[in-house]
């Protein structure tokens, strides 16, 4: 199973990014070989639906569990539809938030913000 | 063919409307067009009869579940991110801008293009000047596919056009003046007044179109707006008062030009210029 944390370098200590769609990368853990690894974010750079490009991107990685301090209606209702489940972070360590969401301690995050898009024509 | 005169300012309630709805009926005949799709008021100073109305529709695409095989080649291609493929194919309606793409790429031909509705236009007729307002559906993102319509009415009208456009400097605003002749635009004579006139200025610099400024709300005080226009050369056509006998009757839904207003030669005279520039 992969999970994925937007952040904001690509390294092990990294902090956590807190916005979901526009992160710089994300840091996803395999669970089978416990490897982490990043990618870049190629949606943070969008004009507009980069949360929902995000979203895919994370799909496209068969990703099946998100931890984030945040997240979009748009990206929320892509990664719903694809049953991944999301999770509220706590505090700015990613790599303590893997440990915190494997031993059963974060909550699933059910408030979802209306998102930043629709601004402008 | 008559000119197009487009009214605009970097903010909103600095008095394009005031303006635009005066002129409008100033001249001997002229056609007044709300671009302002987000608020259109101006009819609520013609309450024109109404004698068209229209629905103005965008395509969106739909989808064919039983054609889709998840290639997601649409996704790919659509540069506003407005399609995503979960379990299937999930559609933005409000982010997709109707650009057909996805439509025309899908190998499957699962997708085709349907109608959304987002607003309404209407074309009505108050004494001398023909109304045409576009209103926006509330909740819709973008108001520029009203605008064309809008625009599109009075491509080839014989008599002066006076376009109210929304207020600032995005796409709207560029969709407003893109046909114009001739710029009018509207500021306060406050520093916030002077900092939205630059913005817009910028934009009618980009888009090479004759100008002049309308000082609106105008007192003794020293005017932040006329210095702006005095340092970069922008001619100003006129001064409107800060006057509380226009005020009430603005705030009253009542044209100046219409009423026994004392000064509405300030509206005549302006009219005058702006019929000498597009000359």
């Amino acid at each position: 199973m992969k999970i994925a944390v937007p952040v904001n370098d690509n390294n092990t200590k990294t902090e956590i990014c807190p916005s979901f769609g526009r992160t710089p990368f994300y840091m996803i853990k395999d669970t089978v070989s416990n490897a982490f690894d990043f990618i870049v974010n190629e949606a943070a750079e969008s004009i507009g639906g980069a949360g929902i490009k995000a979203a895919q991107l994370l799909l496209d990685k068969n990703v099946e569990i998100v931890l984030t301090p945040r997240c979009g209606e748009n990206s929320a209702k892509v990664l719903a539809d694809a049953s991944v489940k999301l999770y509220r972070t706590q505090g700015n360590s990613a790599m303590e938030n893997f440990d915190l969401y494997e031993k059963g301690k974060l909550e699933p995050l059910t408030n979802i913000h209306p998102g930043f898009h629709g601004h402008g024509g | 063919m008559a000119a197009k005169i487009a009214v605009l300012s970097g903010k909103g309630g600095t008095g394009k409307t005031l303006v635009s709805v005066n002129l409008a009926l100033a001249a001997n005949k002229a056609v007044y067009v709300d671009c302002d799709v987000e608020e259109p008021n101006g009819h609520l100073f013609f309450k024109p009869t109404t004698i068209k109305k229209e629905d103005i529709f965008v395509k969106i695409p739909s989808i064919d579940k039983n054609l889709c095989t998840g290639c997601k080649k649409c996704v790919e291609f659509c540069k506003f991110n407005a399609l995503a493929y979960a379990k299937e194919l999930i559609v933005f309606d409000e982010v997709c801008h109707s650009c057909g793409g996805c439509v025309m790429i899908c190998p499957q031909k699962a997708l085709n293009e349907k109608d959304k509705f987002i607003g309404t236009v209407k074309t009505g007729i108050s004494e001398n000047v023909k109304t045409i307002t576009g209103e926006l559906k509330t909740g819709e993102a973008s108001g520029v596919p009203i605008i064309k319509n809008l625009l599109n009415k009075v491509k080839d009208e014989k008599e002066l056009v006076f376009i109210d456009c929304p207020p600032g400097s995005a796409c709207t605003v560029m969709e407003s003046i893109a046909d114009a002749d001739f710029c009018l635009l509207v500021a306060e004579p406050t520093v916030f007044g002077s900092h939205n006139l630059e913005m817009v200025y910028e934009l009618i610099k980009v888009f090479k179109k004759p100008c002049a400024v309308v000082l609106n709300k105008t007192t003794q005080e020293k005017n932040p707006s006329e210095e702006f226009c005095i340092k970069n050369g922008i001619i100003i056509f006129q001064k409107i008062p800060f006057d509380q006998e226009l005020g009430e009757l603005n705030s009253n839904g009542k044209i100046a030009v219409r009423e026994n207003y004392s000064k509405k030669s300030l509206f005549y005279d302006l009219l005058d210029k702006v019929r000498e520039a597009v000359k």
